[in-house]
């Protein structure tokens, strides 16, 4: 089968220290990717490849003819400029420009495609609020939505449960679980305990890709991404997957 | 009073007052919003630089600071991306602007200006030449934020997203340096260096305590800015106080007066609901 994406050898990093070495990962078809890795590891830095917001050093990312301007991309919550007074509806709307039409106004397409999202997302009654007058979770949900009104064939997020309460986590997860239905999705964390049920392909990142498949991880892997992997792991990777150490 | 509307330099202050309110309610959200304040101050700062060769060159001032002006914002936008600091590079900007005008202006023969109009402006004495140059840029500043506002706003709110949706992010960026460039050129006529930066904040504030949809700030901020212009030129006329500074201080003083009502009011609703 056709990767979505194909990442192969990417190599990046910030002021010559490289933060991706030869990092190489394919992406299918309503996959479910579960990108983990220590603070630091790159994983954010992953997706920002991905979508093109910085260039590698080396390597290539194809993406599946016609996928161009079709990845949704779901930024850590602390990403946006919250100085910024916009509503949640406006808000959704931005993700509708992009870089053929920032010099046109908003057409009703646009329009009805955010009102549905909202609504979809729980989040219709509440457009009208100032976005940074919502909840942890419900920014999650404008950020969701944000990437969704643009008809993404690909979601990729970066840490869409850390900042939100226990409640809207389950939320967020469900409705990540139900999008997977239509779309490709890969979730950045490092906290990978409430997406254990839900995964099908795990990704370990720290500098370099350490495990790449669908089979259960064991210690030695876990311990070379994250160095000392008991204390970490406490809450961290279900320990079903784990040999004893 | 009113006999005083008939006098020429009154209507051009008028006209100024209401061209920089106009700009302020344009540009100044996007420079709150994107906390670009201080990028500003360094900017008009620039100007002073271009105002002294200007003079020491027997030029008009106005060109000499929109060269001075455009230069620094386009070599700031060039420069943020490769200094890690931006803040270092304000600070320098700043200073160095302000030593150029001050040893052009001391090299100039026999002109010793009057520093505080530099820094304070007189609204009172603005030709009407530089109001028909500063109706044409209100237009052309205009004109551009309306036909890339989208851009703007999305840029505004999350650079990194909008490079991800393959808006020309750097580009917008440096439009929107001229454009700031531009504005404040426009502004050190009415209200001088160090009030430029005031007018960009205190109506952009006010709307703000006001409302959260973006174009009801912009907006809003045009008509406080015109407002309080309007308002402080009277002031000034009858108290006899410096045009400029009158405006401002009252811009301030409404300034304060609604964070003061919005306080009270809420500790009043907060007051009734735990009486209940």
């Amino acid at each position: 089968m056709e990767s979505l994406i194909e990442i192969r050898d990417l190599t990046f990093g910030y002021d010559s220290i490289p933060v991706l070495e030869r990092v190489s990962l394919d992406i299918l078809d309503r996959d479910y990717v579960l990108v983990i890795g220590p603070n630091g590891g790159g994983k954010t830095t992953l997706l920002k490849l991905i979508m093109g917001i910085v260039r590698p050093w080396s390597g290539s990312i194809r993406l599946r003819e016609g996928l161009e301007g079709r990845l949704g991309y779901v930024p850590q919550f602390s990403s946006f400029n919250k100085n910024f007074p916009i509503t949640a509806r406006e808000m959704v709307l931005t993700g509708c420009i992009d870089g053929k039409n920032y010099f046109r106004r908003y057409g009703s397409q646009d329009r009805d495609r955010a009102n549905r999202i909202l609504d979809k997302m729980g989040l219709y009654e509440l457009r009208r609020r100032n976005v940074n007058d919502l909840s942890g979770g419900q920014i999650q949900r404008v950020l969701i939505a944000r990437a969704l009104v643009a008809e993404p064939e690909v979601l990729l997020l970066d840490e869409p449960t850390t900042s939100v309460d226990i409640t809207s986590r389950a939320t967020i997860l469900d409705l990540i679980g139900e999008l997977n239905e239509q779309m490709a999705v890969v979730v950045v964390t490092h906290d990978p305990t409430p997406f254990a049920p839900v995964y099908r392909h795990l990704a370990c990142l720290n500098r370099h890709l350490y495990y790449h498949g669908r089979e259960g991880l064991d210690a030695t892997v876990m311990e070379k991404v994250y160095g000392c992997p008991v204390e970490l792991l406490g809450h961290g990777i279900p320990h079903t997957l784990l040999t004893d150490h | 009073m009113l006999d005083v509307l008939s006098y020429a330099f009154m209507q051009n202050a008028i006209a100024a007052s209401i061209l920089a309110s106009i700009i302020c309610g344009v540009i100044g959200p996007f420079i709150v919003a994107r906390r670009m304040v201080f990028i500003s101050g360094g900017l008009s700062h620039t100007a002073f630089g271009g105002l002294g060769i200007a003079y020491w060159m027997g030029a008009n001032p106005l060109y000499g600071a929109v060269v001075f002006v455009l230069g620094a914002a386009v070599a700031m936008a060039g420069l943020e991306k490769k200094v890690d600091s931006s803040d270092l590079l304000i600070g320098i900007f700043w200073a160095l602007g302000v030593a150029i005008g001050i040893v052009f202006i001391h090299m100039t023969p026999g002109f010793t200006p009057d520093l505080m109009t530099f820094l304070f402006g007189n609204i009172l004495t603005v030709p009407r030449s530089d109001i028909v140059t500063a109706l044409a840029l209100v237009i052309l500043i205009c004109l551009v934020v309306f036909v890339f506002f989208k851009g703007f706003v999305s840029i505004a709110l999350d650079e990194d997203y909008a490079r991800a949706r393959g808006i020309p992010v750097d580009a917008l960026n440096l439009c929107m340096m001229v454009l700031m460039a531009l504005s404040i050129v426009i502004m050190l006529q009415v209200v001088g260096i160090i009030l430029v930066i005031a007018l960009l904040t205190i109506p952009v504030a006010i709307a703000r305590e006001i409302t959260f949809h973006f174009r009801r700030v912009m907006v809003l901020s045009a008509l406080w800015g015109i407002s309080i212009c309007l308002a402080g030129l009277a002031i000034s006329y009858i108290a006899e106080l410096p045009a400029g500074a009158a405006i401002i201080l009252l811009g301030a003083f409404i300034l304060g007066l609604i964070k003061a009502g919005k306080w009270f009011s809420r500790r009043l609703f907060l007051g009734r609901k735990a009486a209940r």
